[in-house]
């Protein structure tokens, strides 16, 4: 028998979330499969929900209250948050975010709730997402009751690193960030503060995505412009974005909660639609905790892989499984155009991770 | 202080008469009164507040029971902690699986729900179960060998009454074929015979005690099972004893005969949990060990109960009542241990065998002092005997 007091119920510290995100519209439209009327009883014990027909029994029970929560799996693959582009007194065009640390609890599996903390209320936090070469600025407030740092994966001064000795907020206070948007790519941010495997499975993390500028790249141009969101070569693609984590829900440094975004099988409750006369760009991050590497399998079909989204050629040509590091990430390029519609699973290939809740399903109409 | 100053000062300190009925009554119920207002101060004006405000809730949770049906688990779990436990999710061999729990909701303090799962568990084979509540907090069960849980069905109530009747009643039967030869005894002999029976009796005592104290230790702490298995054990004593000496005489001849058999029937209860538990566990090689260990260890058991009859010309009958009564409680244990029931329950049985083993011991020891004196009790043939009784009933229990 054990005895485990509760962590502490974390208050937020008062600091609203900074809703600075203005989800750029056109072109992303991946819709969920199933619609609003999916909805299970909410206090939904008893009974397979879903298409966990298709799942067998290995599922989690209930739904998770993705209102309660603040944010939504589904809503999360393609919220690029751009952040606003003002201009400085001296005439600089700068692309500025304001991102707030907030500690929250979060419901990651139906009825679980991870005494979370996030920037801006949410896991993964804020997609941002930029073009190479702009000069960048984020504003991170702490509104947390813990010092916290954004440290972008990135190139930039040691003053911006987000580290303990160069970027660090205390509760209360902030931080501007500023560095020129380098290298194009799929990247992420996190909380480097200390003790980092705690900062950083606790829910501080987020996907940073540059895009290639096409007029650097005149030998790749048309691949170039196809990353460019808002583009006209971009709008042929449906593009997601999938951040592998993991919860230690009883903090004895194992996960017991493995998934995309947050959510224990979301996208297996309720898979991703995906159409197939339009590519899918999938923008994916490791940043689970613990377990030296994830990794992405998908059925049915094969992708092109570009690690760290660093080059406009893959670097992985036809391949079903690619794995990632701890931090690692990279783009996956997927056509589905010679595909039967149906149901096609991806998940990751260790089968534990699949089976405590990294297991999605796309459903190609 | 002059002579008759005496009963002046007396009677002016106490009063001449008996208070009236209703002030003694309104004294005794001060303390209640008292009593209610401070746990009304505690629970309405709320003193610890800023102690336990923001406190880590604690959570507590015990699988008391595991049913294995073809495709099924069945837990029987029991919560403890500051507050209702929701088992929100369930792993099974470090997957997430469907499940029902009954009733739904959150489990109340000392509360106990049934959690129902579907999985294929795989006869003879391990399977870990992990129980994620509401806060993330998780207890682990193991199914160390996986078995189907006995049905209760006649065919398998049957197999299991007869392991029960090999365990208890037969060895008990065997070892009372010795009256005849006990009967031949001297005083001497018989004194001998009497004080084994104590030895025999006080290694089931501990025996009995100590299985009952185990079984309390896999309990929610806030039953305080331990402290209700040695309260049992004195209650049963205390009361076992007031029934035998309720004509004014201590137990002699039958009647003692009789409780000892009834505290051997106890222990035997105890005994064939043992063997049904480990049946129900899928121990079955593990379970034909138990049997031939508790059969040999029994045959001692008839001896004890013989002793007390020696010279008292019992009838064959008194005999087999003996046997049912020290032997058939043998069945129902392995019934009930078969089904893995409560552990709570397990050591309260325990506990009250204890008891009825403890009182024999004293009446066979009274029975002695009686017979040749107190200092009797003190003499080499004695305390040999129980040195003797003790030993037996040891060197036996390793063939369990
Ligand atoms: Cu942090």
């Amino acid at each position: 028998m054990l005895t485990v007091p509760k962590r502490r119920l974390l208050l937020s510290a008062g600091a609203a979330a900074g809703a600075v995100a203005a989800p750029a519209g056109a072109g992303f439209a991946i819709r969920s499969a199933i619609g609003a009327n999916h909805a299970a009883p909410a206090s939904g014990h008893g009974g397979p929900h879903g298409v966990s027909g298709m799942a067998g029994d290995n599922i989690v029970v209930g739904v998770v209250d993705h209102a309660r929560n603040g944010f939504d799996p589904h809503a999360i693959l393609t919220d690029w948050d751009v952040g606003t582009v003002v201009t400085d007194p001296d005439g600089t065009r700068v692309r500025e975010w304001v991102v707030t640390a907030v500690d929250t609890e979060v419901e990651i599996a139906p009825e679980v709730m991870f005494p979370a903390w996030t920037f801006d209320g949410r896991i993964p936090g804020p997609t941002l997402r930029c073009t190479e070469g702009e000069k960048l600025r984020i504003i991170f407030q702490n509104g947390s009751a813990h010092p916290h740092t954004m440290h972008f994966h990135g190139i930039h001064s040691w003053r911006m690193d987000g580290v303990p000795y160069a970027g660090l907020a205390q509760p209360g206070e902030r931080f501007v960030y500023e560095f020129e948007a380098k290298p194009f790519g799929c990247h992420l941010y996190h909380c480097h503060a200390l003790p980092l495997k705690r900062h950083i499975h606790k829910g501080m993390y987020g996907a940073f995505i540059v895009d290639p500028d096409p007029a650097r790249h005149p030998e790749a141009r048309g691949a170039a412009e196809s990353r460019l969101l808002g583009s006209a070569r971009n709008a042929a693609w449906q593009e997601i974005m999938l951040c592998m984590n993991g919860f230690d829900t009883n903090f004895d440094e194992e996960n017991e909660v493995y998934a995309v975004n947050t959510v224990a099988f979301a996208y297996q409750q309720r898979p991703i639609r995906v159409e197939r006369q339009r590519r899918l760009r999938i923008y994916l991050i490791n940043i689970t905790e613990f377990d030296p590497i994830n990794s992405f399998h998908l059925h049915g079909n094969f992708f092109d892989y570009y690690d760290h989204g660093t080059t406009l050629t893959p670097t992985l040509r036809t391949v079903d499984t690619i794995m990632q590091c701890q931090g690692q990430r990279g783009i996956l390029e997927i056509d589905w155009s010679e595909h039967e519609p149906g149901i096609y699973m991806f998940h990751a290939h260790q089968s534990e991770f699949a089976e405590l809740g990294w297991m999605s399903h796309f459903e190609v109409v | 202080m002059a002579p008759d100053a005496g009963p002046a000062v007396a009677s002016a300190a106490l009063p001449a008469t008996r208070p009236a009925p209703w002030r003694t009554a309104g004294w005794l119920t001060l303390p209640l009164v008292v009593l209610a207002a401070i746990l009304a101060l505690l629970i309405l004006g709320r003193p610890l507040e800023r102690l336990t405000e923001g406190a880590p809730p604690v959570e507590q949770v015990t699988v008391e029971r595991t049913r294995l049906d073809p495709g099924l688990i069945t837990l029987s779990v029991r919560a403890d902690g500051s507050q209702p436990v929701r088992i929100a999710q369930v792993q099974v061999d470090g997957a997430y699986r469907s499940f029902t729990i009954d009733p739904p909701g959150p489990v109340d303090r000392l509360g106990t729900a049934r959690i129902t799962i579907p999985y294929p568990w795989v006869d003879g084979e391990a399977h870990q179960i992990v129980l994620v509540t509401s806060t993330g907090v998780t207890f682990e069960h193991a199914i160390e060998v996986a078995r189907a849980t006995p049905r209760w069905d006649v065919p398998t109530l049957w197999l299991l009454a007869t392991v029960g009747l090999l365990l208890g009643v037969a060895p008990v039967a065997t070892g009372l074929l010795a009256y005849p030869g006990l009967a031949a005894l001297s005083a001497a002999g018989l004194r001998f015979v009497l004080a084994v029976t104590v030895g025999l009796l006080g290694y089931l005592f501990l025996d009995t005690l100590g299985e009952g104290l185990e079984q309390a230790g896999g309990t929610l702490d806030r039953l305080r099972a331990q402290a209700a298995v040695w309260v049992t054990m004195l209650i049963s004593a205390g009361a076992l004893t007031m029934i035998g000496r309720r004509g004014g005489r201590a137990p002699e001849g039958a009647a003692l005969a009789a409780f000892i058999a009834l505290g051997i029937g106890l222990h035997n209860l105890g005994e064939g949990l043992a063997v049904g538990a480990a049946i129900a566990a899928g121990e079955a090689a593990l379970a034909t060990f138990l049997v031939i260990g508790f059969t040999i260890h029994n045959v001692s058991e008839g001896f004890g109960i013989a002793a007390p009859l020696v010279g008292r010309r019992p009838r064959p009958l008194t005999f087999v009542g003996l046997a049912a009564l020290a032997g058939l409680p043998a069945v129902p244990g392995v019934w009930i241990g078969a089904q893995a029931v409560s552990p709570f329950w397990v050591a309260i049985c325990l506990g009250i065998g204890a008891g009825a083993i403890l009182q024999v011991i004293l009446e066979v020891l009274a029975l002695i002092a009686r017979r040749d004196g107190p200092s009797a009790l003190t003499a080499p043939s004695s305390l040999g005997g129980i040195g003797a009784g003790l030993a037996v009933m040891y060197l036996t229990a390793l063939f369990v």
